[in-house]
């Protein structure tokens, strides 16, 4: 079977191939469909990882209080019940909880656009995840370290803001880029829901012009591009806020 | 708006959401142990010290791992009837594409288990007179499932969440057996929350036995 990947450079709307293979003007090539598609794949994404890492700290964080004295304080279970409640949901069925149930069943979603809910969906599911890590992370630290911070008379907040989260975070780097990885991968789900994204292309630009083969050739190649990416990003992050005599590995890493 | 679950009978249970029920769990269970036998091979491949085969399984796993699932059940549900010339069904589909799937990501926990076997133990494997194969067979292998085994089990429970996503190419599983008593019996919002309800309770008690196990693990080493 020959591959015609002149296809990429076709009109959307008669399927021409087009001499400019961008299109020009209001006309879309497939190409240009693609790139667009890419994008919104790209800004899920990030705008999910923002509200991943933000709550999956918060909730890391509240995991890893210290215990009061009639035994687990009632904050860390709460937060550990969202870790529970997040992470034993498949995200396709989240995804379509926040997509056709959360706006109206909550009428104060229901003027909320459409790409916000599905990256709520995506950054709470992610959330509970980084949530584990971060936990895992302060956890893995020294006990020397929090007594050091609270008896240089740091307050319970400041001992994490300056002494133990720096630390935790860039321990566990290796597993954030996965998750980093991942969220991107996920955000394919969207897909379900009806968001543009490269997905949503492939299955769509796949079925108009009976090309599947390339399309999906097109599409796949960018998501390894993508991953790969995101791991070399990673890397470099790792590289640059190692802590000497700390972290003894370098590298990317899975 | 107020939700009303009375709709949802055990009579509704059986006729719609039982097969699917069934279908998820056969496919959570093939894909697992094809994916485990096969993620074997890639990560025996893998540790091998032969260049060709370690580059081929490396370019597989990681290949495998940087698409999402979802987009390799599209390529094996749209293009491989395209390849072979015949249609193989939603159903067929996924069971291929989850084995071909897990296979990447139970090499990689595979791997790590033979890695994590002392070299004393394969160095007294081999002065005991024992082959390459044996070796693995008697010594190693049985150790590193041993060791993994609580990995293997947190895997095979993503596995299953990740089941949901054939409702996508339409195969009969769970997710899709609740939209369609939904959608026929006009409360399809009540049926999407019954089917986070009844994914949660599944998921949470095998992660449960899974933290018990592990315990039991921990004391007995």
């Amino acid at each position: 079977m020959a591959l015609d990947w002149s296809i990429f450079c076709a009109d959307t709307i008669d399927q021409q191939v087009q001499a400019n293979c961008l299109g020009v003007g209001r006309d879309q090539t497939y190409l240009g469909w693609l790139i667009e598609a890419w994008g919104q794949t790209i800004m899920v994404a990030v705008l999910a990882l923002g509200v991943a890492l933000v709550i999956g700290t918060v909730v890391g964080v509240l995991r890893t209080l210290p215990d009061t004295p009639h035994g687990k304080s009632r904050i860390a279970r709460w937060a550990n019940l969202w870790v529970e409640f997040f992470r034993n949901i498949p995200l396709l069925v989240q995804v379509i909880l926040w997509y056709h149930v959360v706006p109206v069943v909550f009428p104060v979603f229901a003027d909320v656009p459409k790409l916000l809910l599905v990256v709520i969906g995506l950054g709470f599911f992610t959330s509970a995840r980084i949530a584990e890590q971060v936990r895992a992370g302060i956890q893995a630290l020294p006990r020397g370290q929090r007594y050091a911070g609270l008896a240089l008379g740091f307050t319970t907040r400041q001992t994490y803001r300056y002494v133990l989260l720096p630390m935790a975070f860039r321990i566990i780097i290796p597993p954030l880029t996965s998750e980093c990885m991942n969220i991107f991968k996920n955000s394919s789900v969207a897909f379900a829901v009806s968001i543009t994204e490269l997905t949503f292309f492939a299955q769509q630009a796949g079925e108009e012009t009976s090309r599947g083969i390339e399309i999906y050739l097109a599409v796949t190649l960018l998501y390894i591009i993508s991953a790969f990416a995101i791991n070399r990003i990673m890397a470099f992050i790792e590289k640059r806020v190692r802590v000497p005599g700390f972290v003894a590995s370098t590298g990317g890493g899975h | 708006m107020v939700l009303d679950f009375s709709f949802f009978t055990w009579e509704v249970f059986r006729s719609y959401v039982l097969g699917g029920l069934w279908f998820s769990l056969a496919l959570t269970l093939v894909a697992t142990l094809g994916g485990v036998f096969f993620g074997t091979l890639l990560a025996l491949m893998r540790l091998s010290g032969i260049k060709a085969l370690e580059l081929t399984a490396a370019v597989y796993v990681n290949g495998m791992r940087s698409i999402p699932l979802l987009m390799v059940l599209l390529w094996f549900f749209l293009l491989v009837p395209l390849v072979i010339g015949r249609p193989i069904g939603a159903e067929g589909s996924a069971v291929i594409t989850f084995v071909a799937f897990e296979a990447a990501y139970f090499s990689e926990i595979m791997r790590a288990g033979i890695q994590s076997i002392p070299r004393g133990q394969v160095n007294a494997g081999f002065a005991l007179g024992m082959s390459y194969g044996q070796n693995m067979k008697l010594v190693i292998l049985p150790q590193a499932f041993r060791n993994m085994l609580p990995v293997l089990m947190t895997q095979t429970i993503i596995l299953f969440q990740d089941t949901s996503l054939v409702y996508i190419i339409t195969a009969h599983d769970l997710l899709h057996g609740f939209t369609v008593a939904g959608n026929n019996l006009s409360h399809p919002r009540e049926a999407y929350i019954l089917a986070a309800v009844l994914y949660f309770v599944i998921c949470y008690s095998l992660s449960n036995a899974v933290k018990r196990l592990q315990q039991k693990i921990a004391i007995i080493r």
